[in-house]
């Protein structure tokens, strides 16, 4: 079916019927200078051919890297029957359904993945996803908002993700909800407790917890949700799914466990493609369901005894509740959570979990070559999962630059968005990096940087 | 639909009585739960809260929908029945008596009297369904 299938005689026939000239008529009321107008920006359509053809030069723009860049999104393998089983007629096209209970299988696969993110995370419930990991932390905080009630100010970790908190900015700012950063600890790389006493009794909503952080460091999270809990605040846990296979899961940490998790769902099976698209998870405690955005999924039977599955709790929802409605965003990323249900469905425990081992012994492992390297060290003491920040001696954005020259994406530069950390670059090395990969790199990493210093002590 | 004489009413469904003490009980009518059908949750106001005149202060969630309850005057919440939070179908079975929501304290006693009667009630539940 055509998105639009109406034909000219459709449309003529319907406008005769309503007794109006033309559709522009239909819009006179909006005034001129309100109005969009012609979209100039958007080219004209294209045939199938030509479009492919675009796309494929599009797609050979991004090249073939050596990838050592983490940052938000992970390269790991994707069993080829991922994208096998997604692409079928019966998931490709299903979108979440408007006649929810008469898809079935989509229900189905609904529940099969909140029940998979509930056990990796710990947590009670989940939903059926977000768009991606930086909205849903935002969806996380106003659902925080709305539970505690009494404060609208959140504690924000500098070591969360910076443009995760960037969105979380710009989607609360408006709401009257406060965000308080919070420095990093400079030896540890982590968020010190001494960082937080100066907010005991400061009248907050909730503590936003990164783990592993964004400099890939392992956050205290035990004390901090402790700490959050004892002065009243709610606890977010922002979490990496594949690190969840062998840390202690949110729903574990301290004495009550974290009260909300969310995270980015692209390590589950979704490829890097250009930075989407991906999907945020979110979980949460059984007291605060009634907060959570979004859709869930509920087992029952049928009238003949038959297991069957229904939307449940819809009554908060934007087509019921309104404004008053937990979210404005009442869609999920359908597709890309079939594709990590089947990821997870395949791997099971045991594979994520050697995913996760393979990662952090694979990044460990680079980073020993790496600081073996004169001028560069690591920048923090606090112990890793699969990142590691690194002080180089010379500019990082050469060095990546040099290093793209070899074929290799080398990592991501701090400089911008933490200049307090000096000529420092976050390297990351999953499962798929192989230790001639890591030796690759090293070797390229080792000519670039010694030549500068050569390059600096011949300069008088 | 029943809709006891010696309640007070408001526009948006909710009903109040007057204890002998002046305190003010508060709950749903027995036509909104109705509309409502069954209900599966209730979120009630923490004991002390300021409440002002039609402003939301509860939600009672049922299986078709979640609706605000608004307060019927300014006032304090003085008490808030918890076991209707464990059993919200006690909104249904007896809205006016184990149904209750929460109870207040209002400064005016203007304000309670210029609440809808029974007959003002049904006036108005009948001139919404038509």
């Amino acid at each position: 079916m055509p998105f639009i299938p109406h034909t000219d005689a459709d449309v003529k026939a319907m406008l005769a019927a309503i007794g109006v000239a033309s559709i522009d008529q239909l819009f006179e009321e909006i005034p001129e200078r309100l109005r969009a107008g012609k979209l100039t920006q958007v080219p004209e359509g294209l045939g199938e051919m030509d479009v492919a053809r675009l796309m494929t030069a599009r797609a050979n723009q991004d090249g073939s890297y050596l990838n050592f860049l983490g940052a938000g999104a992970y390269e790991h393998h994707i069993p080829a029957a991922v994208w096998e089983i997604v692409t079928r007629g019966e998931f490709y096209s299903a979108y979440t359904p408007y006649q929810a209970e008469a898809s079935q299988g989509t229900l189905q696969l609904l529940y099969e993945y909140q029940t998979m993110m509930a056990s990796l995370t710990g947590m009670d419930v989940s939903n059926a996803s977000l768009y991606e990991g930086a909205s849903g932390l935002a969806e996380a905080v106003l659902m925080a908002v709305r539970a505690h009630k009494k404060s609208r100010r959140v504690l924000m970790p500098q070591t969360v993700h910076p443009v995760y908190r960037q969105v979380v900015h710009a989607i609360v700012k408006n709401q009257a909800i406060e965000l308080v950063e919070l420095p990093h600890d400079p030896k540890g790389g982590h968020t010190a407790l001494d960082a937080l006493k100066a907010h005991a009794s400061g009248d907050f909503a909730a503590l936003v917890i990164p783990q592993p952080n964004f400099f890939g460091v392992l956050e205290e999270v035990d004390v901090l949700t402790d700490w959050a809990h004892a002065n009243h605040m709610l606890v977010i846990g922002l979490v990496n799914p594949t690190a969840l296979a062998i840390l202690t899961p949110p729903g574990a940490w301290g004495t009550k466990g974290a009260d909300i998790a969310v995270g980015e769902g692209q390590p589950l099976g979704a490829p890097l493609s250009s930075g989407g698209p991906y999907f945020g998870f979110m979980c949460c405690k059984q007291a605060l369901v009634r907060q959570m955005p979004g859709r869930i999924i509920g087992a029952t039977l049928d009238k003949d005894g038959k297991r069957g599955y229904t939307l449940t709790l819809q009554a908060r929802e934007q087509h019921i509740r309104r404004s008053k409605a937990t979210s404005n965003i009442c869609t999920n990323q359908g597709l890309v959570v079939t594709a990590a249900t089947i990821y997870m469905a395949l791997l099971g425990p045991e594979g994520l979990e050697r995913v996760a081992a393979t990662s952090h012994a694979n990044t460990l492992a680079l980073v020993e070559k790496l600081t073996a390297i004169k001028g560069v060290t690591r920048i923090f003491n606090r112990p890793v999962f699969h990142e590691t920040a690194l002080r180089l001696d010379m500019p990082v954005s050469d060095v990546l630059r040099a290093l793209e020259a070899q074929g290799i994406v080398g990592g991501y530069d701090l400089s911008g968005h933490y200049p307090q950390l000096g000529q420092a670059l976050l390297v990351c090395a999953t499962e798929t990096r192989t230790p001639e990969d890591i030796a690759q790199y090293a070797f390229h990493l080792e000519r670039i940087v010694s030549k500068r210093q050569l390059e600096t002590r011949r300069a008088p | 639909m029943k809709t006891p004489k010696e309640l007070k009413y408001t526009r948006s469904h909710e009903w109040v009585k007057v204890e002998s003490d002046g305190t003010l009980t508060v709950g749903i009518t027995d036509h909104a739960q109705e509309l409502m059908g069954d209900m599966v949750y209730v979120e009630l106001p923490e004991v002390g809260r300021k409440l002002e005149t039609g402003k939301e202060c509860a939600v009672v969630e049922s299986v078709k929908a979640a609706s605000d309850v608004y307060a019927p005057v300014t006032g304090e919440v003085s008490a808030v029945n918890s076991a209707v939070a464990d059993t919200p179908e006690m909104v249904n079975k007896d809205p006016y008596g184990a149904g209750w929501m929460f109870k207040m304290k209002s400064a005016s006693k203007a304000d309670v009297n210029g609440l809808l009667d029974a007959t003002a009630y049904e006036a108005l539940v009948a001139s919404e369904t038509h």
